[in-house]
């Protein structure tokens, strides 16, 4: 799926987790997308973490990459 | 079957906990204290003769009918404004009561018709019956002096008669048959609240008027029926029964309408409707209804009612009628086709949030077991997806707290992003009510609405801008915070403590204050603050809200807000009080409940679970998919990458009701097989190659979940005209694709739900036949229903606060967009009006109009009724303006129930954070004047009429 929407839509919900803070909104990020996220949209955003991740706010990147290593 | 008699007791129910005792014809009787005696013999059992009285208003006391004598006391008092009081001794009947009933009969009849043979009222009139009652046997008066009754009187222009009235398309008004008992003026005031009728003049000379002697169709009047039903004589009669003749059956059902879930006895001849009449003992209603649910099912045998099954191999190729059989091979075939070239994740489907709880599970079962995929979604997707977010965040159940009697008990009510009286018109009826007895109302909406000025009403309003409803809601609570106005011993013993130490340190921080805000939200600071206080401290505060709250980009940042909002007020878990969605279609909540998200099971239980899944395993007999699946608009992103290729929507518009109306067509067009049931063929109808006819509420079994959680029958009383009802035809799609699913009956369906479902364990047909609706969750803790939730503590344990930080929408105005577009719903059309359009409601509203201030308008040339241009980022349509100081400067407003209009070709694909429910209430835009419709709109109007075509069936010829 287009790597620009879904970076977007990630990027949203890391705003709504970023008053939290980063020990908070990180797992928070991260549960949120294993929840509501197809396996494919999954899939993109890895492979796009993986090309750099370009465009992804740091606290997204990082629930990204935990999300991927569990 | 017989004709459900409902009493009618004269006076409403009194709630006083005290009682009396009284003596009535030598019984004695008990009731509550301020009962009348007329309502008292009646639940004793005695009848006593009456005419301007009647059990959904207060008594007036005029026609001097229901006289009684009270031992000890002179004269004879009226029943119905007599209270029942301790040791009372009532005589019903005596020779001077006969004497003077007689009396009044005479009179009324000698300025009456005597054309009962040949009214409409024939046998459903209170006139004819009490004439009977009180053994009236002679006249005699004749007419030959003054009346109502004759245009002409010895051959003169009679003044005091009038001519029928017949503007409103369902009612008529035929003043000559009035007994001017002012019945249908107390139910417009009482029960619907609108005031629309007056007595003019007096004595003789009184008449009924609708407004300033205006016509029905041209008064204030909404059209709500309640006169009609009030009226003990044919003056209002419903066109439909001087069409067709009285009943002879009814049965109890829901209105297939809006989320308030309005009960109906659809009165029958035949398989033939005669009329739909609310249900007194409808407890979402309580006796009242709206146009669309008293008057609006004309669309049920409308003449565009696809019939017979279809289908086509190309979009570009007219329609096909086919066997049932054939229809659903071919799509079985199409979808199989598609899970072997693209994997088994590239079908899915989309649950109606219009069909019945049963059907929506069997879809989603459908796709859960029959697909193997968890691609299922429902409209509420787009409309209510942040509420169930965000009410089982905090809460832990994704549904409104309350039922609709709590509103009764509540003292200031806050109505955000809702307009009830366009929307949900019976709720509307009764808070206008509660607002009329002294509750205070605050109104949060961009738009002046009818909720804000009324006659009786006047409201606090607060005018946000489109967008700005977090940062207005987090000034309300630094308020709350700030003054120390926190119920702080709900929230020690309720919420976790520590989350709401977080919390009111973050609204009370500066930068949260209404006067901080407002730059941003366009709010008075003061307003706000007088608003908040009144809210936290102003009694049981309650608070109703709409998709102006939900259809946002931060939607369930919202609903979390107003989910603090109450728990930090202490305005949860009793009656008056609580967090209401106010749910737009009719079985929204159910659809939800059903199972129909993408990620959850029914009862809202997450579809990685392994406990859930092993349940519905062993019921199904099939391994389920444990990953959630696609969304409504990532399957339309999915689709147009190519991994998405195969739909089955059952009852729901997308193409029409989704944003962004060109990425849906693009969309869909990239799709091998849609196939559409639905009853018309609608706009997504155009890109389908499979159409399944679908069936209405009037010809299946089956239940609906209103706004308030409560699960009420839907009754078949007729055939299905396409011939199978929509249960049985997504049976019979499973049964192609190799999917086996063995119902006789919904009932059936229902038991399997309550068995795998822990909140609606307790319900079934029997249950609901016996109870008439419960409210879930209803179980072994609840075996008759919840009608308030969280009483004493949470669902989830502890409330839960949490941070509501303010982000604005991307959607920003600028120099080429510079003014909001929000949208919204009117009273007499239903959402994407694919039904009201095929009524007469069309009388009310014919085209969608864009609301635009006058100053915005002069700035651009335009005046009222012209053609404007209406354009966004993601396209440009054109319809005609109306000039309104309803909308602030700087803001325009559409209703989208017009496919010709495409509003939606304006939306923009911003969506909820959390939910992806679109972002419909805020797109930046600009006017300009203009000729006519676009090039975009002339184009779909073409695709959709070559689309639409059906080839001669080949078998027409016989
Ligand atoms: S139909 Fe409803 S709004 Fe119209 S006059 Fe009758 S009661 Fe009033
Ligand atoms: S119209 Fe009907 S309800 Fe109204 S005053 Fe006349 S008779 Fe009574
Ligand atoms: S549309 Fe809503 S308010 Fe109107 S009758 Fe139907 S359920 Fe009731
Ligand atoms: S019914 Fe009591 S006065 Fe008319």
């Amino acid at each position: 799926m287009s790597p620009d929407r879904l970076i977007y839509m990630a990027n949203q919900i890391g705003k709504f987790f970023q008053s939290q803070g980063h020990d908070k909104a990180v797992p928070g990020i991260a549960e949120h997308i294993r929840k509501f996220w197809d396996p494919r949209m999954r899939k993109a955003i890895f492979t796009h973490l993986d090309a750099g991740g370009a465009g992804l706010d740091p606290n997204v990147r990082d629930a990204i990459a935990t999300l991927r290593n569990t | 079957m017989s004709l459900i008699q409902e009493t009618d007791f004269g006076t409403p129910r009194s709630k006083s906990a005290g009682l009396v005792t009284l003596t009535i014809d030598g019984r004695s009787v008990t009731v509550p204290e301020g009962t009348s005696i007329m309502r008292a013999a009646m639940e004793a059992g005695t009848q006593i003769p009456k005419l301007c009285a009647t059990d959904m208003v207060d008594a007036f006391g005029s026609c001097r009918l229901c006289l009684i004598e009270i031992e000890g006391r002179a004269g004879t008092p009226a029943s119905c404004t007599s209270p029942a009081m301790n040791g009372l001794v009532v005589h019903t009947q005596t020779e001077r009561l006969k004497k003077l009933r007689k009396g009044v009969m005479e009179l009324y009849i000698s300025d009456h018709p005597l054309d009962c043979l040949t009214c409409a009222a024939n046998g459903d009139c209170e006139l004819q019956d009490m004439a009977g009652a009180v053994g009236l046997r002679d006249v005699r008066y004749g007419y030959e002096g003054d009346n109502h009754v004759f245009a002409r009187t010895n051959g003169d222009i009679n003044a005091a008669w009038m001519p029928k009235d017949e503007s409103n398309p369902y009612f008529t008004y035929d003043p000559s048959k009035c007994i001017v008992c002012s019945r249908c003026v107390r139910a417009c005031e009482q029960v619907q609240g609108t005031f629309a009728l007056t007595i003019s003049g007096r004595g003789f000379d009184s008449r009924v008027s609708p407004g300033m002697s205006e016509s029905f169709l041209g008064s204030e009047c909404v059209s709500c029926g309640a006169c009609v039903q009030a009226c003990p004589t044919a003056t209002l009669t419903e066109k439909s029964v001087i069409e067709i003749g009285q009943p002879e059956h009814s049965m109890v059902t829901t209105c297939a309408y809006c989320g308030v879930g309005c009960a109906f006895k659809a009165e029958m001849r035949g398989e033939e409707v005669v009329r739909m009449v609310p249900y007194k003992d409808g407890k979402a209603n309580r006796g009242h209804s709206c146009v669309k649910g008293r008057f609006a099912w004309g669309y049920t045998t409308h003449k565009e009612r696809i019939l017979k099954p279809m289908m086509r191999d190309d979009i570009s190729e007219p329609w096909r009628e086919v066997s049932w059989d054939q229809a659903f091979n071919f799509a079985a075939a199409k979808f199989r086709g598609i899970q072997q070239k693209y994997g088994r994740d590239a079908v899915g489907g989309i649950t109606s949030s219009r069909c019945t709880n049963e059907e929506t599970y069997l879809v989603q079962k459908l796709i859960r077991a029959g697909f193997g995929n968890n691609n299922v979604d429902t409209c509420a997707r787009v409309c209510h997806s942040p509420t169930g977010y965000g009410l089982s965040t905090t809460f832990g159940t994704s549904a409104g707290t309350q039922d609709f009697d709590s509103v009764e008990h509540s003292d200031v009510v806050m109505v955000i992003g809702a307009n009830p009286a366009s929307a949900h018109p019976v709720f509307a009826s009764r808070l206008k009510k509660r607002l009329r007895q002294g509750a205070r109302l605050i109104v949060l909406d961009p738009r002046r609405t009818e909720m804000v000025e009324a006659p009786h009403l006047k409201a606090q309003h607060l005018p946000l801008l489109p967008g700005t409803n977090v940062a207005v809601l987090t000034a309300m609570a630094h308020v709350i915070v700030t003054e120390g106005l926190v119920d702080e011993a709900f929230v020690r013993e309720r919420c976790d403590w520590s989350e709401f130490e977080d919390w009111a340190a973050f609204v009370a921080l500066p930068n949260n204050s209404p006067e901080a805000t407002a730059i941003s939200t366009g709010v008075d600071p003061t307003e706000l603050r007088v608003a908040a206080r009144l809210f936290a401290t102003g009694g049981n505060g309650a608070i109703y809200y709409g998709l102006g709250v939900t259809e946002h980009s931060q939607g369930s940042t919202t609903v979390i807000a107003i989910a603090n909002l109450a728990m930090a007020t202490g305005n949860i878990g009793r009656p008056g009080v609580g967090v209401n969605p106010l749910r737009g279609q009719n079985n929204v909540q159910g659809s939800c409940d059903m199972g129909s998200f993408p990620h959850e099971l029914p009862g809202y239980r997450h579809i990685s679970g392994d406990a859930v899944r092993d349940q519905f395993e062993a019921v199904w007999n099939v391994k389920l998919n444990p990953e959630p699946g696609l969304r409504i608009p990532n399957m339309f992103d999915a689709a147009i990458e190519g991994s998405f290729m195969g739909l089955y929507v059952q009852g729901e518009d997308i193409l029409q009701s989704d944003p962004n109306t060109k990425h849906v067509v693009a969309a869909l067009s990239a799709m091998e097989c849609v196939i559409v049931h639905d009853l018309f063929l609608n706009e997504t109808a155009n890109y389908a190659h499979v159409f399944l006819p679908g069936s209405t509420f009037l010809e299946k079994d089956g239940t609906f979940t209103n706004a308030e959680r409560r699960i009420q029958r839907v009754r078949k009383v007729m055939t299905p005209r396409n011939g199978m009802a929509d249960w049985e035809v997504t049976i019979g799609l499973a049964r192609a694709m190799g999917f086996e699913m063995h119902y006789d009956h919904p009932s059936q369906i229902m038991d399997e739900i309550a068995a795998l479902t822990p909140t609606f364990a307790g319900v079934s047909y029997a249950k609901l036949d016996e109870l008439g609706s419960v409210q879930w969750p209803c179980n072994e803790k609840a075996p008759e229903g919840t009608p308030v939730m969280h009483i004493g503590g949470f669902v989830r344990g502890k409330g839960k606060f949490v941070v509501t930080e303010y982000i604005p929408t991307d959607e920003r105005t600028g120099p080429r967009y510079p003014l909001l577009l929000t949208t919204g719903r009117i009273l007499s059309q239903y959402n994407v009006g694919a039904q009201t359009r095929r009524t007469d409601n069309v009388v009310w509203h014919d085209e969608d109009r864009l609301e635009i201030h006058p100053h915005d308008a002069e700035q651009r040339g335009v005046r009222d009724g012209d053609w404007v241009r209406l354009a966004s980022r993601a396209g440009e349509t054109t319809l005609r303006a109306q000039i309104t100081d309803r909308v602030a400067p700087g803001v325009v407003y559409t209703t989208f129930h017009h496919p010709d209009t495409q509003a939606n070709v304006i939306t923009t694909e911003y969506s909820d954070w959390a939910t992806n429910c679109p972002e419909y209430k805020v797109t930046a835009v600009q006017i300009s004047p203009s000729n006519g419709p676009s090039d975009w709109q002339k184009t779909y109007e073409e695709q959709a009429r070559h689309s639409r075509r059906i080839a001669a069936a080949s078998e027409a010829a016989e």
